[in-house]
């Protein structure tokens, strides 16, 4: 099945209580498959069409707030539309699933592919210092891993999570091994409000302090939330990564056309190897910084201009050359392209 | 015969006609003295009590002065964004049908900033009430132009009067969300008057009660006094308000069970 419809149909399967979304390319396959599974018949689901993402993402506010599952999805213009609600979402503290398939920007920009939203994802993206956690998915099989994983993180931290992916992963079509129908929720967080009952306080869902000394506690408890994210939930893959003497960092698509690079490379006798950041935020900075005191070179490899690489280099902290090879506006690069690349920077 | 001049002899259980409702908290409201907000709270806190419905409602509030609302209404609430009190009730409704939801917003809040999130979640028919403070000023901030403000309303972005010319006409919301199909009872209502304040209060009680109806949303305006935003004292400001706001915002009912009040 394409990418958008492994995570539509995997939302079902999380035992997810509602979708809110608004159409976009290339994304609305999620909303569309949701609309024509008839969820509700199936498990009780919610799906909404809602007026605009800003909406969508206020419905997911109230729902994340209510003590569910709740999940949107849209693609970089809509994303941006939903910013000032992921960061209520976040100063809240509230559990939610929120899919990205970028495509390019800015602007209107094309509906082709692109890695342009990274800084937008994982350095927050709205107003005030949150941080979402980033899943980065590679195939349609973890597209549809991320939404369980997504839910399970967002509850364990209540903390909102992307799931960063792209046109192409939204499009491509592979197969996939979905997980068994797991049941929707029956209890609740005790944070939630569903009603207060004789036996306790009133629950209260809002990110507002207009006390200074406690909207800074706040602040140092979400801090503390993100450290204990980089101290435990750190994910990332490596290749070839033992004796490579250049080291390509990539995710979702450019990843996985990095793997195929790195056997094109080894081919010409280049020891290349790859690491592949599956969390975004935390991002595997000591698996990195390790690494750079091995290789010769590092290569990233983004649809963007280069967002990603600036992690790179803070994480290897100037021990060994970090360079960026990018495509943009839709342009997915080719494997040679990148072994190209490597040669150009490191092998001269 | 007893000394009988101390305020405890007389507030006796008997002899008590009248008292706040528990379904207000004790914390101080933060309103400013003679504000039509602290009116509404406390009537709809007391038709919660009423009703008996304490667990089985949950409030949204507005960005606007009762922002902080969830601190004197006994209940379980969610603070929404500016304008997105609508989406964030359809949600909540969506997943607990079964639920009291009401979202409270300010004229800036439902009828600017908001429109779009008010107008679809009326159109949809969500099965929630909306209170609807019309103070045609944005309180909060500190005296701007509101969506509702009248022509030749002085405010602080208005200085020289509201001009239709430049700032364009003050908005009948409700007026314009009774047109819809999705709204069962539409009404507009006032707290300045012991009078009014009793027809309000059986308005939001009717808001409430049609939500086991499941025929649509139920919108209560109430047009209020901001006194400190149209720089008057409280009782002028009521003076002003039914003089002014009344003729434009004339209180009464707009849509009852689903049919335009006048029209077949
Ligand atoms: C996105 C956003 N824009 C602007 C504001 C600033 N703001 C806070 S309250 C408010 C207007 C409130 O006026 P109204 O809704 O009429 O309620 P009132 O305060 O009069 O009760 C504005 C503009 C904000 N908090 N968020």
């Amino acid at each position: 099945m394409k990418g958008n419809e492994a995570i539509a149909e995997a939302a079902i399967r999380a035992g997810a209580d509602a979708y809110f979304g608004y159409p976009i390319t290339p994304q609305s396959e999620i909303l569309e498959y949701l609309m024509a599974e008839k969820p509700h018949e199936r498990t009780g689901m919610v799906v909404l069409q809602a007026e605009s993402e800003i909406a969508a993402i206020n419905m997911v506010y109230g729902g994340a707030a209510c003590g569910r599952k709740v999940i949107t999805s849209s693609s970089s213009p809509g994303i941006s539309l939903k910013q000032e609600g992921l960061s209520y979402i976040a100063g809240s503290e509230l559990p939610c699933v929120v899919v990205n398939v970028v495509r390019g920007g800015p602007g209107l920009g094309t509906i082709q592919p692109a890695q342009s939203d990274y800084f937008q994802a994982v350095k927050g993206g709205g107003h005030g210092d949150y941080r979402l956690i980033v899943l980065a998915p590679q195939s349609v099989q973890e597209m549809a891993d991320f939404v369980d994983l997504g839910f399970e993180l967002a509850f364990r931290y209540r903390n909102p999570v992307m799931i960063l992916t792209d046109g192409a992963l939204g499009q491509m079509m592979e197969k996939v091994w979905l997980q068994e129908q797991k049941p929707r929720m029956t209890i609740f967080p005790d944070w939630a409000t569903t009603g207060k009952t004789p036996d306790r306080e009133r629950n209260v869902i809002t990110s507002l302090d207009l006390d200074s000394a406690e909207q800074e506690k706040f602040n140092l408890k979400l801090q503390n939330k993100y450290r204990k994210l980089e101290a435990e939930e750190v994910r990332f893959e490596h290749t070839d990564t033992e004796d490579a003497e250049y080291l390509l960092v990539a995710y979702g698509t450019s990843a996985r056309i990095c793997q195929k690079s790195v056997r094109l490379a080894r081919d010409k006798g280049i020891k290349a190897g790859l690491l592949r950041p599956v969390t975004l935020f935390p991002f595997p900075k000591k698996p990195l910084k390790e690494l750079a005191a091995k290789v010769k070179g590092i290569l990233a490899v983004e649809m963007s201009t280069g967002q990603m690489v600036e992690d790179v280099r803070l994480a290897v902290e100037g021990k060994v050359q970090v360079e960026h090879y990018g495509r943009m506006g839709g342009i997915i690069p080719t494997p040679e392209e990148i072994v190209d690349a490597i040669g150009k920077n490191f092998l001269k | 015969m007893a000394e009988n001049t101390g305020i405890k002899d007389v507030v006796r259980d008997e002899n008590l006609v009248y008292k706040k409702t528990s379904v207000l908290t004790d914390k101080v409201m933060h309103y400013c003295p003679g504000c039509g907000h602290g009116t509404a709270h406390r009537l709809i806190a007391e038709v919660i009590e009423e009703m008996e419905i304490q667990s089985g409602t949950i409030g949204v509030t507005p960005v606007g002065c009762a922002v902080l609302m969830y601190n004197y209404l006994d209940i379980d609430m969610q603070e929404a964004a500016h304008g997105r009190a609508p989406a964030v009730a359809t949600a909540i409704k969506r997943l607990m049908p079964d639920k009291y939801v009401f979202t409270y917003q300010g004229d800036g809040d439902l009828a600017a900033i908001g429109t779009a999130e008010t107008i679809h979640a009326c159109n949809r028919g969500e099965n929630i009430a909306i209170f609807f403070i019309n103070n045609g000023i944005y309180g909060m901030t500190g005296g701007q132009m509101a969506p509702t403000t009248l022509l030749g309303m002085k405010s602080s972005t208005s200085p020289y009067g509201r001009d239709v010319h430049m700032m364009g006409n003050p908005l009948k919301m409700t007026e314009l969300v009774a047109q819809l199909p999705g709204t069962w009872y539409v009404t507009r209502q006032a707290v300045h008057t012991p009078a009014s304040v009793r027809k309000a209060k059986k308005a939001i009680r009717q808001a409430f009660e049609n939500q086991k109806l499941k025929k649509g949303l139920s919108l209560v305006e109430i047009v209020s006094n901001c006194n400190s935003g149209w720089k008057m004292s409280p009782v002028d400001s009521n003076k002003w308000m039914a003089e002014n706001m009344f003729p434009f915002y004339p209180p009464g009912d707009i849509k009852l069970e689903g049919k335009l009040v006048g029209k077949e």
